[in-house]
């Protein structure tokens, strides 16, 4: 493989792993609200997060380019603020995966969290756990087969994302040039061997992916019912 | 004394009651589904919000008037549920340290050794909650709460979900506890047969309020609550056992100074006992019955009488005038005898006692 194709493979493990990081830092305690909310308004927030599902990534991409770009309040307040453009940049990058894989992160989160009884957690508080503590030490270690998949899907969706990155990270090699972008340019400039390289590894990548994922959630007989 | 008074309006249910539970014994909180009672505890524990005041000795665990409200998780009590909900993430030992090692180091007072020994968990330990029966699992609950040296146990129906042979399992480590630690208790149940066995006070609701309270052995000589419409009406005495004829299989019980012949049970002289005498086992009579085959027969005065279609409660007082030595009991008999006798309250009769069942 060139050069070339390793920088592309090494920025996206990059960007995955800094993405799913994000994602876990606010993903969590966001999926924990919507799990518990009695909010008259929590369709409106579960349908923001989910949005990314159903919308083409290239909508995405374009409001983000128009934030994030030099005219943008968010360019502007960027380079107020001394951090420079970010725009075209693997912060930027950051920014739409973070936004663009937010479902893939929340929802199985958010899902894992509704199937603990509420018995379970007001058994902690009679057990003089405080509401921090009661997430810390029951809600957390319970939902582990929902952050495993969340985890894994979010870094495996933002491996495979393009249409975002195309629209505000462009093409810069060693910055925002990943691998499905990579591969993007290599069938256009007609290098189909250099294409087939990356896009069977991709293919490889994500079948191990979901199998490890498959056999490390899958429900174990003697925990069958163990939430009860 | 744990003092509560609660108020709670949903569209189809009106909470309003004040209470007062001794800060001793067990105290049944027993009515029909949907009367209100494990709102009463969910409120008690702090899970739930009524609007109201409540105190636990010195302790204002809830007053709205100066808005105080104590979360449950700083509220020194247990709580023990129909499911047990033990985590099961932990395995038992997980399990019983969770609320101990959260718990401040003066709650700790309650030896964990004596609280495993008390529930027999100690072979349990290692176990994974999963591995665990119907009843091992409410034993481990029971001795979850009770490691965190609650001053106050919360029970809502902890035997609801187990089989007979089960509950049988767990009733004799509920008597332990009450003998064994100076606990107040309030249990939830809708099940009178485990009130009588268990409880010292009896609270009965319905429909969101206070339908009686007092003392159990009290209540359950009333004949004007709704316990005694039931067939198994009767009432409960704790007596002490005073001596084995094991010649006859029985053993002789005291009361307030009166003797009364029971089946032989594994117990020793001087322990006490609770026994029951359905009202349906008790008859009268004018004169002391000579040449009976009934062994239990006592001089009673008729109190009361309460009648219905074809049969009436008769309420008889037991012992002499002095202070704090009478008690009473229930006879259930027909109303043609009730006329044929011509009953009147104040008559001197003797009532034969047919049966009387240990607890």
């Amino acid at each position: 493989m060139t050069p070339a194709a390793w920088t592309a493979i090494r920025l996206t493990a990059e960007l995955a792993a800094v993405t799913t990081l994000l994602l876990l830092l606010v993903g969590t305690p966001l999926a924990w609200w919507l799990a518990r909310t009695r909010s008259r308004y929590k369709p409106l927030w579960a349908s923001l997060v989910a949005m990314p599902l159903v919308l083409p990534p290239s909508v995405l991409g374009f409001y983000l380019l128009l934030l994030m770009g030099p005219h943008g309040p968010v360019g502007q307040l960027t380079e107020v603020l001394g951090l420079g453009r970010i725009a075209f940049t693997f912060s930027g990058l950051v920014v739409g995966s973070v936004l663009y894989s937010m479902p893939f992160v929340v929802q199985p989160l958010q899902q894992a969290f509704e199937a603990i009884p509420e018995r379970l957690l007001e058994a902690a508080a009679t057990l003089r756990a405080s509401p921090r503590d009661r997430f810390f030490s029951v809600a957390l270690p319970l939902a582990r087969p929902g952050l495993v998949t969340a985890s894994v899907l979010g870094f495996a969706h933002t491996v495979g994302e393009f249409g975002v990155v195309l629209m505000i990270g462009g093409n810069i090699p060693g910055q925002t040039r990943v691998l499905s972008v990579a591969i993007y340019d290599h069938v256009e400039a007609g290098e189909f061997a250099e294409a087939h390289l990356l896009a069977a590894g991709l293919v490889a990548f994500a079948l191990t992916v979901l199998v490890t994922l498959y056999i490390v959630n899958r429900p174990r007989r003697d925990e069958a019912g163990a939430a009860r | 004394m744990i003092a509560a008074s609660l108020r709670l309006q949903r569209p189809d249910f009106r909470l309003d009651v004040t209470l007062e539970f001794p800060a001793r014994g067990i105290t049944a909180l027993v009515g029909p589904s949907g009367c209100g009672k494990t709102t009463v505890l969910r409120a008690l524990a702090g899970l739930e919000r009524a609007a109201g005041r409540i105190t636990l000795g010195e302790e204002i665990w809830q007053d709205d008037a100066t808005g105080r409200f104590v979360p449950t998780h700083r509220r020194a009590l247990g709580y023990v549920i129909q499911e047990a909900a033990l985590f099961p993430h932990l395995d038992v030992r997980g399990n019983l340290h969770y609320g101990r090692q959260r718990s401040d180091v003066e709650s700790r007072r309650v030896a964990l050794d004596h609280v495993i020994e008390l529930l027999d968990i100690g072979p349990l330990q290692t176990r994974h909650t999963s591995t665990l029966s119907g009843g091992e699992r409410q034993r481990v609950a029971i001795a979850r709460a009770l490691a965190t040296g609650p001053r106050l146990l919360l029970m809502d129906e902890p035997l609801a979900a187990l089989d007979a042979a089960r509950k049988a399992e767990i009733l004799p480590y509920l008597e332990r506890l009450h003998r064994e630690l100076a606990l107040p208790v309030v249990y939830v149940t809708h099940a009178m047969d485990e009130a009588s066995r268990l409880a010292d006070h009896l609270v009965l609701m319905r429909d969101g309020s206070v339908e009686a309270a007092g003392p159990l052995t009290e209540l359950m000589a009333r004949t004007d609550l709704p316990l005694t419409r039931q067939d198994d009406a009767g009432v409960v005495i704790d007596a002490h056992v005073i001596e084995h004829d094991p010649e006859h299989g029985l053993m002789r019980i005291g009361h307030h100074g009166v003797m009364l012949w029971v089946g032989e049970a594994d117990t020793q002289p001087g322990e006490r006992v609770r026994a029951r005498v359905l009202a349906r086992d008790v008859s009268v009579t004018r004169q002391r019955p000579s040449e009976t085959s009934v062994l239990n027969v006592l001089p009673v005065v008729l109190e009361s009488a309460q009648c219905e279609r074809n049969n009436a409660l008769l309420r008889l007082c037991v012992g002499d005038d002095a202070p704090g030595s009478q008690w009473r009991l229930l006879a259930r008999i027909t109303s043609k005898s009730f006329d044929a006798l011509r009953l009147q309250p104040g008559d001197s009769l003797f009532a034969q006692i047919k049966g009387i069942a240990l607890m």
